[in-house]
């Protein structure tokens, strides 16, 4: 009982600062040591784009929607590049997967940044419970955005939100 | 009482935030998920009557962080466990429980990290220590204990921890103790030796690494005498040079006789070592990437309980080497990696024909090949210690335990049509991948297609057709057909879902927002007349920014659900479900 009570307490705070939270505060990215293909070691709390957009996509290689979602970006990537916007796929495979996630990028001609996190630390800090889930961060380092699914036409409403983000027309709200 | 002053302490961190709207507090984000599911008895599928009616699983994450500090907490509740999780999800009276089963602290600094409470981890490729936690399977074997990272210098790493590891609501009686060492050659040699392009030394990515990992579990006594400290350690490289990579691992682990490896027959008490070997090179440029690896494990079952069984309280991670599905016929059918014994190899090609090319189209067409292969060890009993077996490590034995060659097709045809087609044949040795002698092997082929058709620039309409034909063999000890004396095919015990499958979705979407789908899966195959079953389902989705409501209704098949190489079983049900998730 006393664990339902604690439940409450805390499902109400959060629900409270996620209805009226100030909305001029938004979370910046967190540190967490993920992976470049390459193998090299990354703190994600250094990722930046000189003050642009940036788009991060957690995924799996074994995951249709994540990959639905990076190909239709891979396809218009020319587009999405004259924004400014830096595009991270993060890649949530575990060591069963992971030798085949530089492969796959490549094979798939995806030009983008691909990054591994196969302890889940970044997702863990991300508050990322299933993938697809994405986040469109701004110049400041402030989540504008957040999804968790991938349905056709989603790429096209993002990149309008992004093209309205880099051409100073709508700040970080 | 612990739990609860962290929790406060959060708590008012979380109000002070919201009251003042300061960024100098620091922050607070979460997450929180509902999984509810209501369950009809319906003996047309065998699913039984579960006397709650409703039963629930939830979560709710909270993690704090103020510049360098950050601390989390996550309330868990079954109430009681949905079917399929261990029933030790519902407490030890099993009406269902809820607590604060994960709570930690932490403070990074440039040279270090120190992080106090619970944490996931893993050395290499897990293979002599991970945890981690498959929510979709109930499974987290975190660790309760203090974990501390070092950063010397760049490109240097290493790693220390003790604790105990988590059992459902409570802690495995054994002690972990783990130590990793990460070295990046590359990075240190360009900033130390002043390596430079001139000399080569960047176009290529050495990292080196080794660790350590133990258990301590008091010897209960009695006529055996079992190791009270058991010790794992790997070595482990990775090379990357231009298109061209190589990785491997070592690990070794010291005698350990567990119940998986076959503690409880006093006769075959094993006392052998462990051994695993990890290889895989991967050739990856645009529009064509290869790799093929090669895993053997012998005697690796690792856990910080010699008693345990299931996933409760295992040390390790060892994913089977074999592609990943999450087409529905082809969950039928999983595999999972043998930790007693097994050796597997799999290649893998992905190849896009470039845009404008004669079979790339305007779009370009993706095909994936694949194929992998399990197989027993080569091992023969010790002829002058029964508790012991030699092994011939690394070589393929003679039983096969799976196969899968596969491919797939994707291809996008104009603006709005896209398609994937696959046909994968499969080899399954029920017998051994389930552990129910009797069982045989299934050899089945599968054919998948799946078109998709915008119709607007928001509305998209998908259909996914997937057929699986199977055949059920009884066989010897070495895989052969089993025949009766006059020459005619021995059935084999077949469970209930066994024959042919048919299955049909139709999916509608609304971007951003909105999923309609339904679905059928038609074992019309069945051996057994009666249970040639419809097992439909639908399903409405409403996605809004980071927060997902799904609900459905429909007839589950019982069966083997796998999450990231591990497996459970979940049996038939019959009934609505609601699901929400949000993060924040």
């Amino acid at each position: 009982m006393k664990h339902l009570v604690l439940l409450c307490i805390i499902a109400f705070t959060s629900m409270s600062f996620m209805v009226s939270g100030d909305e001029t505060v938004k979370p910046v990215l967190p540190s967490a040591n993920v992976k470049k293909i390459t193998g090299e070691s990354v703190n994600t709390s250094t990722l930046h784009n000189g003050g642009k957009p940036i788009f991060v996509s957690f995924w799996a290689t074994w995951c249709k929607p994540c990959i639905q979602e990076l190909a239709s970006i891979a396809e218009n990537y020319d587009e999405w590049k004259q924004t400014g916007v830096k595009v991270i796929a993060v890649s949530i495979d575990d060591a069963r997967n992971e030798a085949k996630v530089a492969p796959f990028v490549k094979g798939r001609r995806w030009e983008f940044d691909v990054l591994m996190d196969p302890n889940g630390d970044f997702r863990r800090a991300m508050n990322v419970n299933a993938v697809p889930h994405s986040f469109l961060i701004d110049g400041n380092g402030k989540i504008i955005s957040q999804h968790n699914s991938y349905a056709q036409g989603d790429e096209e409403k993002l990149l309008e939100e992004i093209k309205k983000l880099t051409s100073g027309t709508e700040g970080a709200k | 009482m612990k739990k609860l002053l962290l929790s406060v302490i959060l708590l008012i961190a979380a109000i002070s935030y919201k009251g003042k709207g300061q960024t100098d507090l620091g922050r607070i984000t979460g997450n929180f998920q509902v999984d509810a599911q209501s369950y009809k008895e319906d003996t047309s599928i065998g699913a039984q009557k579960v006397d709650e009616e409703v039963r629930a699983n939830a979560f709710l994450n909270l993690i704090y962080t103020k510049d360098k500090f950050s601390a989390g907490i996550r309330y868990e509740t079954y109430l009681k466990e949905i079917l399929g999780f261990d029933s030790r999800w519902a407490g030890p009276n099993g009406n269902g429980i809820g607590g604060i089963p994960f709570r930690y602290a932490r403070y990074t600094d440039d040279l270090f990290e120190l992080t106090a409470g619970n944490f996931y981890e893993q050395i290499g490729t897990g293979m002599i220590f991970r945890s981690y936690e498959e929510r979709g399977l109930g499974l987290d074997n975190a660790l309760d204990g203090v974990k501390l990272k070092l950063y010397p210098a760049n490109g240097l790493r290493i790693t220390g921890m003790i604790g105990r590891q988590r059992s459902f609501f409570d802690y495995g009686p054994g002690l972990v103790r783990a130590l990793d060492v990460d070295v990046n050659a590359t990075q240190i040699i360009n900033e130390y030796l002043k390596g430079d392009n001139g000399t080569g030394v960047q176009d290529w990515q050495l990292s080196l690494g080794g660790g350590l990992s133990s258990k301590f579990q008091k010897d209960p006594g009695g006529e055996f005498i079992l190791p009270q400290n058991v010790m794992a350690w790997s070595g482990r490289f990775n090379l990357v040079a231009g298109e061209f990579s190589l990785q491997g691992e070592y690990a070794t682990k010291c005698n350990d006789p567990t119940s998986v490896n076959i503690l409880n027959n006093p006769n075959a008490l094993n006392y052998n070592k462990g051994q695993g070997l990890f290889l895989s090179g991967a050739y990856s440029t645009a529009g064509l990437g290869v790799s093929l690896s090669y895993k053997t494990v012998d005697n690796m079952d690792y856990r910080s309980d010699r008693n345990s069984t299931l996933t409760n309280l295992v040390m390790n991670f060892l994913p089977a080497l074999t592609k990943q599905y999450t087409y529905r016929l082809l969950t039928l059918y999983p595999y999972a990696t043998q930790p007693n014994g097994e050796v597997a190899l799999q290649g893998d090609i992905q190849y896009t024909f470039e845009k404008g090319s004669a079979l790339g189209g305007t779009y370009g067409t993706n095909i994936n090949f694949n194929y992998s292969l399990a197989k027993a060890t080569d091992t023969v009993r010790n002829v002058n210690d029964i508790h012991l077996y030699d092994i011939k490590f690394g070589a393929f034995g003679q039983r096969k335990y799976f196969e899968d060659i596969n491919i797939e097709i994707q291809k996008k045809w104009d603006k709005n049509i896209k398609t994937n087609f696959g046909y994968m044949n499969q080899y399954y040795n029920k017998e051994v991948a389930e552990g129910r002698p009797g069982y045989g092997i299934v050899k089945s082929q599968v054919a998948v297609a799946e078109i998709s058709y915008r119709i607007s620039s928001t509305n998209t309409i998908r259909m996914e057709v997937q057929h699986l034909w199977a055949k059920h063999i009884a066989v010897d000890e070495l895989g052969n057909e089993l025949k009766d004396a006059n020459g005619n095919s021995v059935k084999p015990t077949l469970d209930r879902n066994n024959g042919d499958w048919a299955y049909m979705l139709l999916e509608y979407s609304i971007a951003p927002s909105w999923f309609f789908s339904i679905f059928d899966e038609y074992n019309y195959g069945n051996e057994n007349a009666d249970w040639r079953t419809h097992y439909y389902n639908a399903n409405i989705v409403y996605n809004t920014g980071a927060t997902r409501v799904q609900l459905g209704y429909g007839k589950v098949r019982g069966g083997i659900l796998c999450v990231g190489g591990v497996c459970r079983f979940v049996p038939a049900s019959n009934g609505f479900s609601v699901s929400v998730s949000s993060s924040f």
